[in-house]
């Protein structure tokens, strides 16, 4: 028999200090257990909240695991073909200049099949925010290899890893977009633990912010995990993405307020 | 220093049981059950009443599963 450590005498309204937040429907996440995707949508349903524009964003859904994005933000929502979501969310947002509109992608989405449609749309400093959820492999479909996957990391495509003679360099989307003109926000966070989900909160609040300047494109990534893809559990995904994803992606912000950051190393 | 004791309700039926919480809390007061919920997942529960209310389960939770309360005592 469990014991009972419950103390139902502080279960107040004042004493309330976490609950999901309401822009989330009750609907259940088809997410796997431990997966970024559920964390990360937790964090943009709670800027939406704190910001009080659930009625005044629009959120595009990419292909792949996040498909189903629009299930589960209790907010105007609209499917984007593999790829093209900042192309919708360009035509979006110039109907709409007055609303808040982002995208939500996938390496997969955003760094290969959507480069094009990622980089012409940074290029030309589209006011929307981007958010970016790299697990370094097509989840969705399978644990494929991406643009994004590691030297050297196994995936169902890459069983022996991936050799970057043969398969190509991995892409550092977010260091290239950084570069362009039209990107007035860049930055790098993850969201595996408790310190790191906060900051990875700011930053997409900024990025939500940033729309009201009308200063071109605010982009979050998301280093994120893969439990099924990468074939560990949980936390394990979660040491192995401190110890190998984040050497390679490492965390903080690219560019603010149109400035490249310089690192001082 | 006014003392502060937390609470946190869990929602057995929706936690995936993929131990995040239980690796954020500082005070070890999370652990998996022995039981499954009726997805047949292990589900986090409370093995002590040290909880300071500080959120760290609540927030690294990819499905919302928590709701933490906080009281000055
Ligand atoms: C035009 C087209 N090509 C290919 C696919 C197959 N497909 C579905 S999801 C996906 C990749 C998704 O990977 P990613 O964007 O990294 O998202 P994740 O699933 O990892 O979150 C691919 C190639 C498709 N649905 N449509
Ligand atoms: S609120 Fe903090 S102390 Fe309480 S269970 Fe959660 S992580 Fe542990
Ligand atoms: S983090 Fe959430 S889903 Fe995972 S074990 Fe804890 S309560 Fe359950």
């Amino acid at each position: 028999m469990t014991q009972n450590f419950d103390i139902p005498e502080i279960r107040t309204p004042e004493n309330l200090v976490y609950k999901k937040t309401s822009v989330l429907t009750d609907n259940v996440l088809h997410y796997c257990p431990g997966c970024g995707h559920g964390t990360t949508h937790r964090l943009i349903a709670e800027v939406i909240e704190e910001m009080g524009i659930q009625s005044e964003v629009i959120g595009v859904a990419p292909v792949g695991c996040s498909v189903l994005a629009y299930n589960y933000f209790d907010i105007d929502m609209q499917e984007a073909a593999h790829g093209r979501a900042p192309a919708l969310a360009t035509a979006i947002k110039r109907v709409y200049p007055e609303k808040f509109v982002f995208t939500y992608q996938g390496d997969g989405d955003l760094a290969a099949i959507g480069t094009n449609e990622t980089l012409h749309a940074c290029n030309r400093g589209e006011n929307i925010t981007i958010i970016f959820i790299n697990n370094a492999i097509y989840g969705m479909t399978g644990g494929q290899m991406a643009p994004t996957t590691l030297p050297g990391m196994l995936t169902s495509t890459s069983p022996y890893g991936r050799d970057v003679q043969m398969m190509g360099n991995p892409l550092k989307i977010t260091e290239l977009l950084a570069l362009l003109p039209g990107t007035y926000y860049v930055t790098r966070q993850a969201v595996h633990t408790a310190a790191l989900v906060r900051r990875a909160k700011k930053a997409i609040r900024m990025a939500f912010e940033n729309q009201k300047l009308n200063r071109g494109v605010s982009f979050v990534e998301v280093v994120s995990n893969c439990n099924s893809g990468w074939k560990l559990t949980p936390l394990q995904a979660n040491k192995w993405l401190e110890e190998n994803m984040l050497p390679f992606y490492p965390l903080g912000d690219l560019k603010v307020n149109g400035e490249l950051v310089k690192k001082s190393e | 220093m006014a003392k502060v004791q937390g609470d946190v309700v869990i929602d057995i039926e929706h936690c995936k049981g993929c131990e995040l919480c239980n690796a954020a809390c500082p005070l070890d007061v999370l652990a998996m059950s022995a039981e499954v919920n009726s997805k047949g997942y292990h589900y986090a529960i409370k093995v002590n009443g040290s909880c300071n209310g500080c959120s760290n389960c609540a927030i690294v939770c990819p499905d919302g599963v928590i709701t933490v309360y906080r009281a000055k005592v």
